[in-house]
């Protein structure tokens, strides 16, 4: 018999999971969803992100979710470069598609390579009062690792959300995912939109990045266990969708959470993709996906 | 007559040029043959999830071959270490050992860290019937049962069980004594062998495995694992996990208040300093391996000036700055190779392997026996308790107190403070 102490506590753990998840997602949501620009070394700022934390942390005792929100601004600037450079080498040309991808994988491995060099090759984690303490609602334990970073997607997941449908930029965003000619003739630049689109991308990725390693160690090359699962995601949440990268974020970390706790945690991957495979199959768009 | 003196004296001269160019050429080839190094060639995972083990294996293997040289290296040729980074990945080893073997010629060959970059390199072992000095595999030779196959990490002639014999002796003494087990890995192959041997000192002890699973390895959070753990609230919590997983698994329990007596057992990652000063008062009460603690019952000759040395360098290098875990045997591993190659005075592989295989060997990590198999004919691993443990500075953990030895029994250093939740407090 299921016991309702540990079903709520796996429902819990998996909400919490998911907000996490959504977080890392967002980013990815922006550039592959909206601009279609399949950026695989997404998970590769999340960890240089993690490590700007690590380095604030270790040398100025910052915490972590600070050094996040402080270095939004940087890694949004370090964005509008990366785009440049593909922009100007590829997208221009009308090579984005297999050289693009080439672009952004190599730049994962760029990213991996400097990080290696300036940090080395060992396990990172941060010091913080709430890493480690945990309360309870009724019989409902929650961590404050895990409570913190899921606020914090929910946070970013609504910004973003208010950013692109309440402002001018926002809705050239979606716009320039449609039609970018029909923007350029009401006089606004495409590319500029574009920049302004996967810098963003890239600093909630810093930001995603900061709640990572609230949550676990982290190595270099860890962002690489991220790729399959950050794209399953923004595929099941439908293509651009910040509010449905939210809810496939949502039910993910629950169907994981509850399969680890009732059927073995083997299964928990086998899960999340076989409900991604099944709503692909009845909403080929995703959940909430046009 | 002129001109056959002539002849005569130019014949001559041309054979005296021949015969002086042929001993020259005689002289000088003993003279390049000294000067032409013994070549140890592997891969090392110096990029990629290990690579903070790999690192820490090359400088000790460094320290080997410069400690060598400094006395004239073997049989009076210097050594060379010949390596590349394998990146972790298994499908990187085949490539790698041809180009060592087939191109830069090496003599002989040394494995990369870890089971997964072992198995690859076997079947190019077998094939031809080379010498293989194996780092940290996990019963790699189990099914081939190669005899030319020697590997340090010391788990003893039946990996499986010797891994968590140290565990179960310990929790079998305990009054009164556990009834109840868990058991849970990650799905991958260290924790997977791991667990087999644990499920039949499970059975041998007589202890009732209540919870048997296994999570993947991008698992990123644990609560939901140790709470399930917990429902069946079991006396031991044997654990089989990567550094990664090892760390959540530790904040998880804490969070949740895992109740076992006895929890720990296999999780690699907690004998490094980075885990070990972050999870710092989180680790007070955990029971786990370990192959070296610098505790006063252990006392190999050489091992200490070694860790000074490797300690001196590891920060500068990005490295484990305690370096108790792999260099020590990353050092023994080539020195048993060099010390069987200075008895054999050869560098034939079959005369080598025979040499290994029948002899006993004095290195910084004791004295070593190999089994029929290629294992240490008797398992060495330390079963250890954090305790002590106050913040999270590094000096702590190169001192004795912080991670007391249980087992085995004849270098006890403390006692364990049971059940884990004593500890916590």
């Amino acid at each position: 018999m299921v016991s309702l102490d540990l079903l709520l506590n796996a429902i819990v753990a998996g909400i919490l999971l998911g907000g996490f998840y959504a977080a890392v997602s967002l980013g990815i949501s922006v550039s592959f969803g909206l601009l279609d620009i399949v950026n695989i070394a997404h998970p590769a700022f999340v960890i240089l992100g993690s490590y700007t934390a690590y380095a604030m942390n270790r040398f100025a005792g910052l915490d972590p979710l600070l050094t996040g929100l402080l270095f939004t601004p940087v890694f949004y600037a370090l964005g509008v470069m990366v785009y440049r450079l593909y922009y100007l080498g590829f997208e221009r040309k009308g090579e984005e598609s297999l050289r693009g991808l080439v672009f952004f994988f190599g730049t994962l491995f760029i990213v991996e390579v400097v990080l290696l060099l300036a940090y080395g090759v060992d396990y990172r984690m941060i010091e913080a009062d709430y890493v480690g303490r945990s309360f309870h609602i009724g019989v409902v334990g929650i961590a404050f690792r895990l409570l913190l970073p899921c606020l914090v997607g929910l946070m970013i997941t609504l910004a973003l959300h208010l950013f692109l449908s309440r402002t001018f930029y926002g809705r050239a965003i979606k716009a320039v995912s449609q039609d970018s000619q029909a923007l350029r003739l009401m006089g606004v630049n495409p590319v500029k939109i574009k920049r302004i689109a996967f810098a963003l991308s890239i600093a909630t990725a810093s930001l995603a990045g900061a709640l990572l390693i609230l949550i676990g160690p982290v190595e270099p090359s860890i962002g690489r266990e991220y790729i399959g699962r950050v794209f399953a995601i923004v595929v099941l949440g439908g293509m651009g969708s910040i509010s449905g990268t939210l809810v496939a974020g949502i039910i993910l970390g629950i169907a994981e959470s509850l399969t680890s706790t009732f059927s073995g945690p083997s299964w928990a991957p086998a899960v999340s993709f076989g409900i991604l495979l099944v709503v692909l199959a009845v909403r080929p768009a995703g959940l909430l996906g046009r | 007559m002129a001109w056959h003196g002539r002849t005569g004296t130019r014949r001559r001269w041309i054979v005296g040029v021949l015969i002086g160019v042929m001993a020259l050429g005689a002289g000088w080839a003993p003279a390049a043959q000294a000067a032409d190094p013994i070549k140890i060639g592997f891969g090392m995972a110096l990029t990629g999830a290990l690579a903070g083990n790999g690192k820490a294996a090359l400088m000790a293997m460094q320290m080997w071959a410069e400690d060598v040289n400094k006395k004239g290296g073997l049989l009076g040729r210097p050594v060379e270490l010949v390596y590349y980074d394998d990146q972790t990945k298994p499908a990187a080893v085949p490539g790698i050992y041809t180009k060592l073997l087939d191109v830069d010629k090496v003599n002989f060959i040394v494995s990369g860290y870890g089971t997964n970059v072992i198995a690859p390199l076997m079947p190019i072992a077998v094939e031809r019937n080379l010498v293989v000095m194996g780092l940290f595999g996990m019963a790699n030779n189990e099914k081939l049962k190669y005899k030319n196959y020697f590997q340090i990490m010391p788990s003893g002639p039946n990996p499986f069980l010797g891994w968590s014999q140290g565990f179960f002796e310990v929790a079998a003494k305990q009054q009164p004594k556990p009834q109840t087990i868990a058991l849970v890995g990650a799905d991958a192959e260290y924790p997977h062998n791991a667990l087999i041997g644990a499920r039949e000192h499970a059975k041998h002890f007589g202890f009732k495995i209540v919870y048997d699973g296994k999570y993947p390895p991008s698992t990123v959070d644990y609560t939901p694992i140790i709470r399930a753990i917990k429902a069946t609230n079991p006396d031991l919590v044997y654990v089989a996990s990567y550094p990664p997983d090892s760390a959540g698994i530790i904040q998880a329990a804490h969070e949740v208040g895992l109740p076992a007596k006895m929890f720990g057992g296999g999780m690699v990652g907690l004998q490094f300093a980075a885990l070990q000063t972050k999870l710092a008062t989180k680790l007070n009460g955990v029971v786990n391996y370990e192959f070296y603690v610098p505790e006063p019952t252990v006392k190999f000759p050489g091992i200490d000036d070694f860790l000074a040395r490797y300690q001196a360098q590891a920060e500068k290098a990005g490295v484990d700055p305690l370096g108790h875990y792999i260099p020590p045997f990353a050092y023994a591993y080539v020195q048993v190779l060099g010390q069987a190659v200075e008895a054999t005075k050869s560098v034939d592989q079959k005369k080598v392997a025979e040499y290994i295989q029948a002899n006993e060997f004095n290195t910084i990590v004791g004295k070593i026996r190999f089994a029929p198999n290629g294992e240490w004919a008797k398992s060495r691993v330390l079963m250890v308790q954090f305790q002590n443990i106050k913040g999270g500075d590094v000096a702590q953990f190169k001192k004795p107190g912080t991670r007391v030895l249980l087992y085995p029994e004849e270098w006890k250093s403390g006692k364990l403070i049971y059940p884990y939740t004593a500890a916590q407090k």
